[in-house]
């Protein structure tokens, strides 16, 4: 691992420097994870009486659950229409800023959502398809859509797409338009002059050059469906209904916290750490190893 | 620009206004309905223009709160999100510039397990071990405190990261140099790494006070006592009321004043903000 050429000469002071955040590190990331993997292998009987060492039971009785399936199902649509919803409008309205010249006026006004809460945003959407009083509701029943998130599955996995990607926008925005502005100029030119359109030199030239970031955001937008949309989840539809928004996570946390089965819930937590183990492990791979043209 | 082709310029107009319209429009709504009396939310639309009961909204959220929803007043929430956020923040980098400086400029065993350790609290989301953490502030008992709702999540692999990147392009000389005049291990963090590092540091502050602001799950959890209650998660117990009875003025309310903090801090430091934010995630 790289270093200074010359180093301070003191034995027990890095020590020291690096004792909090150790210490943190082991107590509240390092112990509770160990504890999840080797209380996933155990199952207690239903008084809390006696715990017995299970082996891959808990494992073995989560994938013939159907309710867990239905998670996985609903974790793998929602997260991809999340990344696919945000990527899309924020690669829409970076390419948009990246034609014009003055800008800073637009960067600014689709920046700030980044700062909102994901629960306050998804309460501002849950408020926006209020299924009586709601703006969107009205909308589509002007178009004969009868719209209503407490009811219909459907209607729910669209609300929480919709609110969980609202605020990711201005992020893929960001960087969508720090990738943009990284492409040379001369290329466009070159291509403008041998008579490539727009939409030709989008395709040929925008596109390519731009996979290294789109993969990037690709990665870090399916982590954030996966994980930081909990809170849009637990502050409106709670899962609901019909488990129809029930995701990975929050299954983690209603089996455990609620429903207090903690084998099924700590298994569950050790598949969600492989989960992001592997997303982390690609990302590094693939960021270092940069498609280049 | 490569070539003039107005009606494409006017498109990219076209797109970014409703662009930042799509992405306002939820946040004006709430306003508007923050500024309406109680009345207005039993049918028809929600209204559209604003309305006179701003001041008596604010005033009733900010100092009693809603008793129907067991929520406490928003000023007492805000001050805990406050504390949390801030103490998040600023203890996230304290650690962090530490430990990357004992990464950086010594040379001692464990060096390499060290970091290893700090690089894999990157992978350990709260929401992948809810329980078994909660357990842990449980036995140490710091639920209900503010202790609890900081310093679990003050580890930092990011930041520490950040501080490492960047200590490796200061100068070898300027060590040397502050060595050959006599200068121990912390008179040179004090005196000279500190100074250099002070833009990375507000940068990372912006990112890590939102981060702080926005925690949901944690307080969510380790929290019982409406006396520690923080804004973000206040939030909800309004919602799962408003739902029964339309209280929306008053949610609205409170989520005007609950993304407030954060949103004023990016558009002020937008410039800090983009740089925090670009540099965390290389």
């Amino acid at each position: 691992m790289q270093t200074k050429r010359t180093v301070f000469g003191n034995c027990v002071l890095p020590y020291l420097l690096l004792l909090p955040q150790l210490a943190v590190t082991m107590v509240f990331f390092i112990w509770p994870a160990g504890q999840a993997v080797w209380q996933s292998f155990l199952q207690q009987d239903p008084f809390g009486l006696r715990t017995s060492f299970v082996w891959f039971r808990n494992y073995e009785r989560l994938f013939h659950d159907p309710n867990y399936l239905n998670a996985l199902g609903v974790t793998v649509v929602f997260s991809i229409s999340v990344a696919v919803l945000s990527l899309g409008l924020g690669l829409i309205l970076a390419v948009a800023v990246d034609r014009l010249v003055k800008t800073r006026l637009y960067s600014a006004l689709i920046v700030w959502p980044y700062a909102v809460a994901p629960a306050v945003g998804g309460v501002l959407w849950w408020f926006m398809a209020n299924p009586t009083i709601g703006v969107v509701p009205y909308l589509l029943r002007l178009v004969g859509y009868d719209w209503n998130h407490a009811l219909s599955p459907t209607d729910a996995m669209i609300f929480v797409v919709v609110a969980s990607s609202w605020k990711q926008i201005s992020y893929n925005f960001l960087f969508f338009v720090a990738g943009l502005q990284a492409i040379p100029g001369s290329l466009r030119e070159a291509a403008a002059i041998d008579g490539a359109g727009p939409v030709k030199r989008f395709f040929t030239i925008t596109v390519p050059l731009l996979s290294p970031t789109s993969f990037f955001l690709l990665v870090v937008n399916t982590v954030y469906a996966l994980f930081d949309t909990f809170p849009v989840i637990d502050a409106t539809t709670k899962g609901n209904p019909q488990q129809s928004t029930t995701t990975l996570v929050y299954k983690v946390y209603q089996d455990g916290f609620i429903a207090l089965d903690l084998g099924s819930s700590a298994a569950q937590s050790v598949i969600l750490m492989l989960i992001v183990v592997l997303l982390t492990v690609v990302q590094f791979r693939w960021v270092e190893r940069r498609v280049q043209y | 620009m490569v070539e003039n082709r107005p009606w494409l310029n006017a498109l990219s107009h076209l797109v970014l206004i409703t662009g930042v319209v799509v992405v306002a429009f939820p946040v004006y709504l709430a306003v508007i309905a923050s500024t309406r009396g109680p009345n207005d939310f039993y049918s028809g639309l929600v209204p559209l223009l604003p309305g006179p009961h701003a001041l008596e909204n604010y005033s009733a959220m900010f100092g009693a709160g809603l008793s129907t929803s067991g929520a406490p007043p928003l000023g007492l929430m805000m001050t805990n999100s406050l504390i949390m956020a801030l103490s998040i923040a600023l203890g996230k980098i304290a650690i962090s510039i530490l430990s990357a400086f004992a990464i950086v400029y010594f040379r001692f065993r464990f060096r390499l397990v060290a970091f290893w350790i700090i690089f894999i609290t990157l992978m350990l989301p709260v929401e992948v071990r809810i329980l078994p953490t909660f357990k842990v502030v449980a036995d140490l008992g710091m639920l209900n405190s503010y202790a609890g709702l900081s310093i679990p999540l003050i580890a930092s692999a990011t930041a520490t990261f950040l501080f490492r990147q960047f200590f490796l392009t200061v100068p070898d000389e300027l060590m040397e140099a502050a060595r050959v005049d006599g200068a121990g291990p912390m008179k040179f963090f004090r005196d000279i790494l500190l100074p250099l590092s002070r833009t990375n540091i507000a940068a990372l502050f912006v990112i890590l006070f939102i981060y702080g602001w926005n925690q949901y799950l944690w307080p969510l959890m380790i929290t019982t006592d409406t006396g520690y209650y923080t804004v973000v998660m206040g939030i909800k117990r309004l919602v799962a009321v408003a739902d029964a009875i339309p209280q929306w003025n008053y949610v609205m309310a409170a989520v005007v004043l609950a993304m407030l903090p954060p949103v004023v801090v990016v558009v002020a430091m937008q410039r800090l903000f983009v740089r925090g934010l670009v540099e965390t995630e290389k």
